[in-house]
């Protein structure tokens, strides 16, 4: 069966935020670029699988510039087989990914395809489900376990005050959660393996855009609170405060 | 026109947050023009007439047993669906476990643009703008939308319910052309967890204690203070990978996404990842013995202080409060 897992390049999660001169984008100067790190348990899920079945190929894609090479780089070095690189300069918006993924990856009948449950730069969580409706697939979003059986999938996500376990037929769309598997790191035989493993560049179009990003703004800093006092001494105070000003209590 | 609202239902019950989304709904339109109409997927009506008292002047029904639980094909072809019927501006979802997952699938159904997890909607000369976190938070960006509909899912408990005196919505029946028995996809169990306690992002008071607590029986001083409130218990990262807390406590950039009322950081040191994940609530109490910990940055109040003597004290004058009443 062939896998096939969306990875994403972004800014690391400790990045001090700076706004680029156009007043829309993040400035990328000094910016630590990173596998996105939802997307490592997607790979990780992907290789178990692999081992689990002892047969199957694991492609990789990612949709991005010049610097995505290196984080496909990563995942191969991990276990991935091969990689797809969907070159993009500009950035496209969740839908114009998941339509590029779509066409990317709907020609190879994946039996299962991998994503991560969000992005940790945009915080979208939309490019699973929006694939999975692309390619009229069923989709099972934040996906804390899995079990292959046969040609089904017995998965359990968390909702709301519980769990919910769902069943799936292949083929199908998973976005990975943390908690669903401890992501390998990539051995030093694997780092040179990957060195060899093939990355079939394609440059990408978008489309129509479906959403404009008009601002991207440092958030207003909180009103600036205030030390109560010290120690159980205190108490009264904070209880007055959160009752009388605040009104919470 | 008008705004088209997703009706999320569980175990035949409406969900409270359907009603926050039926009140930025009805400010909304009242921008925009026209009216404010409920879609809902669901076995039997949960009582959809009654909504009408939180905004919804009528509610589209697409009844099915099938749709007793979440059925991500059949609620897509839903709203889908209604969208078709009532040609909203906008249609909203709340950012719930449900609407993350169904909202990008109805955006792809129809082609359009979706902003998720926002916190704040304009709407300034008939164009919608809405405000969403990026960057765990670090970042605020602002989206407009080149298509029609413009879908929005909005993180819950950010927006107030209305209570209009209204009259009862007018349900009526949404036929769909599917057969839910087709769909390859069927949720099969559902397990409750935490013990009737609502979730963590549903709750109005959060206590979240982290490393500060030394060990995992120490966080019966949080549940005391959380019972006390009234409040729901969270953790900080630290604990939960120490296997202190279950995974479905923890606050922050790789947990939840938590908008409380009040929110009681205890022993916890507000790393920014922690940070992402509460920085929205309304009122931030941290309670450290550190002066210097970045908590206090954000909190509302600060209480410098050994937590082991603070929140037992704390915990008894809440009591004490409830005890006397006002
Ligand atoms: C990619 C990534 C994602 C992450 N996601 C999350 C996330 O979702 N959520 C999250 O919380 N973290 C997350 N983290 C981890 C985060 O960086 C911090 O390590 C974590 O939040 C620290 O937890 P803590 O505050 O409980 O522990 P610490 O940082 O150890 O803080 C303990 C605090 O307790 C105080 N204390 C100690 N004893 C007492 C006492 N007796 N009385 C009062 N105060 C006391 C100390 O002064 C200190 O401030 C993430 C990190 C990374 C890299
Ligand atoms: N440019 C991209 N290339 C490949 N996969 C992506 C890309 N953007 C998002 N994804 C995948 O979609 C998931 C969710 O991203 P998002 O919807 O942007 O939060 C990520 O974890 C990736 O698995």
């Amino acid at each position: 069966m062939l896998q096939v897992v969306c990875i994403k390049q972004v800014a690391d999660t400790e990045t001090r935020v700076k706004i680029a001169p156009d007043g829309k984008s993040l400035d990328p100067a000094g910016v630590t670029w990173i596998l996105n790190p939802y997307d490592e348990f997607a790979i990780e899920q992907a290789l178990a699988v692999r081992e689990k079945l002892g047969t199957g190929e694991v492609v990789v894609v990612s949709l991005g510039p010049a610097g995505a090479a290196t984080t496909l780089r990563n995942a191969l070095a991990m276990g991935a087989d091969r990689a797809i690189h969907l070159r993009a300069e500009r950035p496209f918006d969740s839908l114009g990914v998941a339509r590029a993924l779509a066409g990317a990856i709907g020609p190879l009948a994946p039996g299962l395809i991998w994503l991560g449950r969000q992005a940790v730069d945009d915080d979208a969580a939309q490019v699973g489900p929006m694939l999975a409706e692309l390619l009229d697939l069923p989709c099972v979003t934040v996906v804390a376990g899995f079990e292959l059986e046969g040609s089904r999938a017995v998965v359990e996500r968390e909702i709301e005050g519980g769990r919910e376990v769902v069943e799936v037929t292949l083929p199908a769309v998973f976005t990975t959660d943390k908690g669903l598997n401890q992501p390998r790191y990539a051995s030093l035989k694997g780092i040179m393996a990957a060195k060899k493993k093939p990355i079939e560049e394609k440059p990408v179009e978008p489309g129509e855009a479906a959403l404009e990003v008009v601002a991207l703004e440092l958030p207003p800093p909180r009103a600036a609170g205030r030390i109560v006092g010290q120690g159980v001494a205190a108490v009264p105070e904070l209880v007055r405060v959160l009752r009388e000003e605040a009104r919470v209590i | 026109m008008g705004v088209l609202v997703f009706i999320e239902q569980r175990g035949g019950q409406v969900r409270p947050l359907a009603r926050e989304v039926l009140g930025e709904a009805t400010r909304l339109a009242a921008r925009l023009g026209g009216p404010v109409v409920g879609v809902c997927a669901a076995a039997q009506d949960p009582g959809l007439a009654a909504l009408g008292d939180a905004g919804a002047s009528r509610v589209l029904l697409a009844r099915h047993e099938a749709f007793a639980q979440y059925h991500a094909a059949g609620y897509t072809r839903a709203v889908a669906a209604a969208v078709e019927a009532v040609k909203p501006a906008v249609v909203l979802f709340g950012a719930s476990a449900i609407g993350k997952d169904l909202a990008p699938r109805v955006a792809a159904r129809l082609g359009v643009g979706l902003a998720t997890d926002c916190v704040a909607l304009s709407a300034e000369g008939g164009r919608v703008i809405a405000t969403r976190p990026v960057y765990a938070g670090k970042a605020i960006q602002k989206v407009a939308f080149p298509k029609v509909p413009a879908i929005v899912s909005l993180r819950p408990k950010v927006f107030a319910p209305v209570a209009t005196n209204g009259n009862a919505a007018a349900v009526e029946d949404l036929p769909l052309a599917y057969d839910p028995a087709t769909s390859r996809a069927r949720v099969t169990r559902l397990a409750a967890s935490s013990g009737g306690k609502p979730d963590l992002t549903e709750s109005e008071i959060i206590v979240s204690g982290g490393r500060g607590l030394k060990g995992p029986e120490n966080f019966k001083i949080v549940e005391e203070l959380a019972d006390a409130l009234g409040a729901t218990v969270g953790a900080s990262r630290a604990v939960v990978d120490a296997g202190w807390r279950p995974h479905a406590d923890q606050v922050g950039q790789t947990g939840k996404t938590v908008s409380p009322k009040l929110y009681v950081a205890v022993g916890i040191s507000g790393a920014i990842q922690h940070l992402a994940g509460m920085s929205s609530s309304r009122c931030i109490v941290a309670i450290n013995k550190d002066p210097e910990a970045p908590i206090f940055k954000v909190a509302d109040y600060g209480l410098v202080g050994d937590l082991f003597e603070v929140v037992p004290a704390l915990a008894k004058a809440v009591r004490e409060l409830n005890a006397h009443g006002a």
